[in-house]
């Protein structure tokens, strides 16, 4: 592996801009300690950023203290005006507004490459995807065995970049990477133009005249295992491949000649797939599940009050908002000369409304737990007051901890929002207690109202949490008539559903005796399941409030 | 900024290029918004389309871009009063932007040396006349989205802000583009967009290739690679001109306004922004097609691209809202 790495951040060394950059997954360690000695003796200036980096160190700014001591604005230049080397450290944190940033940056074509120092420990820490997407090498060197890299000399480096545009490119390469990328699953088409421009490097400092079988096999084996979706299947005849197909020009018949890459692809299939990690299925699993909850929008507002300070705003001081004092200066300041005129002349400081400046904060939200609540004649005549015990515990522990409480009923043949989303325990109480109960289970109603209730809360910055009541026994679907079948169907496609948009649930079982339709539909919300024991509220609320915590 | 990859040399994606090339008709159609992959050209394509687009004839030094020297904002001291030529504006909105450079503030470096109280121009200014492009527009703050709906909105940019009173004109093509999966836009912004499509990277392997290729040759040999896709960029250029001289001639029938909101009816879009959006869509089309009159197929046609991000979402269709559009313009279009 750290031949690997030598060759990629040579390469990256070689075409910075072509490249996009590398990102080098491992923690803190002798290998990350050798690969970072590597990094600083490469040619070409390298700037270290981190996840926090404001806008103006990024993009350049007003610098207000000089622009005041010399009467006219000085910017400060950002790190986007002079090409170099960025090296986010942290790289795991980074979030996606920074993430898009730097994206821009490398898509702007400056010159800029980004080496991401990635320490995340498990598979939803880890570089953005839309920023790891532009980065070509994927690095996880092997922990126990670090060693120096041993890196060409600049020398041989600035020889190896000036070649790079006489590297000739044989016919069929382009194809057979193309090829390659789809066999894995690589979704994304930045893959294969990194995987030849990476070939091209390689050849480039190995001083060959065009890419052969070897550099296109090291750049695939860098480029692609990362990024692998899928194991290939079986070799299966494939019309596509370029490798059947005779050579359409004559000229490129002479690079065949040559030695270009007639490389079997069953041989770059095997040699890759060789390099893929182990839990590459468990990886796109634990992906696609944190795409699905989203960058988490909702688990983070901005407010004035608490949390992790943000850049301050300009506005009005109201009850509620809070001045930062330093901010408003600092906009006032250059003003000053000009303000001190007439009858102002001789006041101190100036300020005027439109400097004030308000202190925000980045809060974690509020939690919502949505009790969804099956009054039905099936679920609720024998069980439904124990339901409503639990229900009540659950809304005092809620009130200790500030959660906000939303009550849904679904009997007959709809689902009714008994309690908007509300800190007041007196009226979810209220309401729970004159919950009817009769009729069939329209599960699937209920859970739509679910649905949207959840949506409007996230909208809002809160955080819904859901708590099903149900024996799963659905009889009515969305139609309105009563079939079972369809019911119990309709169900499983909404609960599936719900589960897309990441809300996090418990389901307790209200029936009798415990059957499998409500262990379906909670599997199908991801959510835990509870069965109802006999006749203690109290164990439910504690069992649910562990499955929500946890 | 670098040269623009050609427009024609894009390989697929024709939803996003007919709805931007429908935008370049009529500017009124209010913007375009592009949802999808990363990876699948849409900053290339607007990029791509503004360079193909004509250069707009101007007043030299007016920061609004104004096309006869009448039209100048009294608060721009503007020397060079001659036309030129320039470019169609496409102005960046980088995420970061805070609320002053967008539209406009206090003059800082006059008010520091001279003591004057003057204007300087923010982004909206400067992409009067033609397009604002927001990459990433899920991840925009909140507070400037707001103020870009409201001007986009209304065409004017009204700054009252330290002591400044000022109005400017600006009307732009709002075109944005994100990746749904790092957060969803708020419906109230989703609307203001008149077009929107969705991308994905393709799926075969033949296009993929040539995605690849193309994209190789432009970064090795960009001139040659320029000069082979000129000509076919041209005959977009010519017809989208032909396109906006026959537009106000290409008729629409009292019948098909009905089709239009039948459809907008049997989808239960809000408002009747849909509507006016999809009949000034089709004919756009129809003009870009040289047709004197819109017919239903054009109608059926654009349909998705004006309305499918108007639709409420419906738990159980796991089709996407393309495939509902779809459905309705069979049941009412037959």
């Amino acid at each position: 592996m750290t031949t690997a790495a030598a060759r990629a951040l040579a390469a990256l060394a070689i075409d910075p801009g072509g490249l996009g950059g590398l990102v080098l997954r491992t923690r803190v360690g002798p290998a990350r300690g050798a690969f970072e000695n590597a990094l600083t003796r490469l040619p070409g200036e390298a700037r270290r950023i981190h996840p926090a980096i404001s806008d103006s160190q990024l993009f350049g700014g007003l610098n207000i203290a000089a622009s005041l001591a010399e009467g006219r604005p000085v910017s400060d230049p950002g790190l986007i005006d002079m090409p170099c080397r960025l090296i986010l450290t942290m790289a795991e944190r980074t979030g996606p507004g920074l993430a898009a940033r730097l994206a821009r940056i490398l898509d702007g074509c400056t010159g800029h490459c980004l080496v991401a120092l990635d320490e995340g420990a498990t598979a939803e820490e880890a570089v953005p995807r839309a920023l790891a997407d532009r980065l070509a090498f994927h690095i996880e060197p092997d922990e126990g065995r670090a060693k120096a890299l041993l890196l060409p000399a600049p020398a041989d480096i600035d020889a190896a970049r000036a070649r790079l545009s006489q590297v000739k490119t044989p016919q069929d390469t382009l194809p057979a990477l193309t090829a390659l990328a789809a066999r894995f699953g690589i979704e994304s088409l930045r893959a294969p133009l990194f995987a030849l421009r990476a070939a091209r490097a390689l050849a480039a400092l190995d001083g060959a005249e065009q890419i052969i079988d070897a550099h296109l096999q090291e750049a695939a084996e860098l480029v692609y295992p990362a990024r692998a979706t899928q194991i290939p299947h079986a070799p299966e005849p494939e019309p596509d491949l370029p490798e059947d197909q005779p050579p359409p020009t004559p000229d490129q018949s002479d690079q065949d000649d040559q030695g270009a890459p007639d490389i079997p692809e069953e041989i770059l299939v095997r040699a890759i797939a060789a390099l893929l990690p182990a839990d590459i299925l468990e990886r796109s699993a634990g992906r696609s599940r944190t795409a699905a909850s989203g960058s988490g929008a909702g688990n983070r507002r901005a407010g004035n009050r608490r949390g992790r300070p943000l850049p301050p705003r300009s506005g009005r001081p109201n009850a509620q908002a809070r001045i930062d004092t330093v901010a408003t200066l600092r906009a006032a300041a250059p003003w000053q000369t000009l303000r001190r005129t007439g009858a102002n002349k001789h006041r101190a400081v100036i300020i005027h409304p439109s400097d004030i400046r308000l202190k925000r904060y980045e809060d974690r939200s509020d939690r919502l737990l949505i009790f969804a609540v099956d009054a039905s004649g099936s679920a609720a005549v024998a069980r439904l007051n124990e339901a409503k015990g639990a229900v009540e515990l659950m809304l005092a522990q809620a009130y200790a901890r500030r959660d906000q409480v939303a009550l849904i009923a679904f009997r007959g043949d709809r689902a009714d929002e008994l309690l908007p989303p509300t800190r007041s325990l007196v009226q979810a109480k209220r309401q729970l207690a004159s919950l009817p109960g009769g009729g069939g289970t329209p599960l699937a109603a209920g859970l739509v109202a679910v649905t949207e209730l959840a949506r409007h809360a996230t909208g809002r910055g809160l955080t819904p949490m859901l708590v099903l009541l149900t024996d799963g026994r659905a009889n009515i679907p969305l139609s309105g008539e009563a079939d079972r079948k369809t019911a119990l169907e309709d169900a499983e496609t909404i609960a599936a559903g719900l589960n897309m948009q990441g809300i996090a649930g418990v389901l307790i079982d209200t029936s009798n005796r415990p059957a499998d339709q409500a262990q379906r539909i909670a599997a199908r919300l991801g959510a835990r399941y509870i069965a109802l024991p006999r006749a203690d509220a109290r164990v439910i609320s504690t069992a649910v409030s562990e499955a929500l915590d946890s | 900024m670098t040269t623009a990859f050609p427009f024609s040399a894009i390989v697929g994606q024709d939803d996003m290029k007919q709805a931007l090339i429908l935008t370049a008709i009529d500017p009124g159609l209010g913007g375009v918004l592009v949802f999808g992959d990363r990876g699948t050209g849409k900053s290339t394509a607007v990029r791509a389309l503004a360079a193909l687009l004509p250069p707009i004839r101007q007043v030299a030094g007016c920061p609004v871009n104004s096309a006869d020297p009448a039209d100048i904002p009294d608060w721009a001291q503007v020397s060079e009063k001659e036309l030129v030529e320039r470019p169609t504006p496409v102005v960046d909105l980088p995420l970061g932007v805070t609320e002053d450079r967008v539209t406009g503030a206090l003059d800082i470096e006059r008010a520091l040396t001279r003591g004057e109280k003057a204007f300087e121009p923010g982004l909206l200014a400067r992409a009067n006349r033609g397009y604002l492009y927001i990459d990433e527009v899920n991840l925009l703050e909140d507070h400037i989205v707001d103020l870009l709906l409201d001007v986009a909105q209304s065409g004017v940019n009204a700054v009252e802000r330290e002591g400044l009173s000022i109005r400017h004109p600006a009307r732009f093509v709002l075109v944005g583009s994100g990746n749904p999966e790092e957060g969803e836009l708020r419906p109230q912004l989703l609307d203001r967009f008149g077009l929107s499509v969705e991308v994905a990277s393709p799926t075969d392997i033949d296009q993929r290739i040539e995605v690849v290729r193309r994209r190789d040759a432009f970064e090795s040999d960009t001139e040659s690679f320029l000069a082979y896709w000129q000509a076919e960029d041209a005959r977009i250029r010519d017809a989208i001109l032909a396109a906006r001289q026959a537009l106000r001639d290409t008729k629409a029938t009292d019948d098909l306004l009905r089709d239009c909101a039948q459809l907008a009816v049997a989808l239960g879009t809000d408002g009747l922004r849909g509507e006016l959006t999809l009949l000034k869509a089709a004919r756009a089309l129809a003009a870009y097609e040289g047709e004197g009159a819109v017919s239903r197929e054009h109608l059926a046609r654009v349909a998705p691209l004006a309305l499918a991000h108007r639709l409420r979402r419906d738990p159980l269709d796991e089709a996407g809202t393309g495939a509902r559009v779809a459905r309705a313009v069979a049941d009412v279009l037959q």
